[in-house]
């Protein structure tokens, strides 16, 4: 089965560990998932910036290495991220901001890509609120 | 085609009120056949004569407003939420149709999507 996974909630949430432990389980119960998608404070978890005490989880690099492990195409929406502060190379050159704080494995697009995956996969299931 | 409910629930001053609806013109956009739920605190988006510019914010108005020429006609709001707030379907700055939680039940059979947001 097809799944889309959407993720609202920020890194700080329970539910960001929820989403990434539920897209481990659908990988490996042999299922595909066609697209994540990080929307409004979700789109926190694609900056390169966060530091986490040393004993803690890292939630950003944690779904930076699901994503890049299993090649998934992860979209942040561009909308929400801009007005966040979550910036790749181009959106800082764009607007002319002093760095970008996100890039691969994570693509800023728009929510035509959500819906887009709602009229495609078998499932979308979202996470957070 | 897919159609898809889209469930609103968070207050007009929220920046989540605006994704929402921002939602569910991309999705009108694409073509989905597209219904809007107003529940909980998203009720208050509907409130006839707020002023957005006194938050220093942008109303949302004008994205209700673009709701009907975006060929979104299943506009709704939750009549209990609505009754919570003191609030009557006259109060409203567009035309919504009241839902009772019996009728919610059977648009969450109806649409073939929901998203509460």
């Amino acid at each position: 089965m097809n799944f889309a996974i959407v993720l609202l909630a920020g890194p700080q949430d329970p539910a960001a560990r929820s989403a990434l432990n539920f897209a481990r389980a659908v990988l490996a119960s042999g299922h595909h998932i066609s697209r994540l998608f990080f929307y409004r404070d979700a789109v926190h978890l694609a900056t390169t910036l966060g530091v986490q005490p040393q004993d803690e989880a890292d939630i950003h690099a944690d779904w930076r290495a699901f994503i890049s492990d299993n090649q998934l195409d992860a979209v942040v929406c561009i909308a929400a991220a801009l007005r966040r502060g979550v910036l790749n190379a181009d959106e800082a050159t764009r607007w002319q901001r002093p760095t970008a704080n996100t890039g691969t494995p994570w693509e800023l697009s728009g929510l035509g890509q959500w819906v887009d995956s709602l009229q495609t996969a078998d499932r979308t299931v979202t996470f957070g609120t | 085609m897919k159609s898809l409910l889209i469930i609103t629930r968070r207050p007009p001053a929220h920046m989540g009120a605006r994704e929402a609806l921002d939602l569910v013109l991309a999705a009108a956009a694409f073509g989905v056949p597209t219904g809007l739920l107003f529940m909980d605190d998203g009720v208050l988006q509907l409130r006839k004569g707020q002023d957005a510019a006194l938050l220093q914010q942008k109303s949302l108005t004008a994205n209700l407003g673009a709701l009907d020429m975006y060929g979104i006609e299943d506009v709704m709001v939750c009549r209990h939420s609505l009754a919570e707030r003191g609030l009557h379907v006259n109060q409203c700055a567009v035309a919504v149709d009241c839902v009772d939680n019996a009728q919610i039940a059977a648009l969450l059979d109806h649409y073939s999507e929901v998203v509460s947001l």
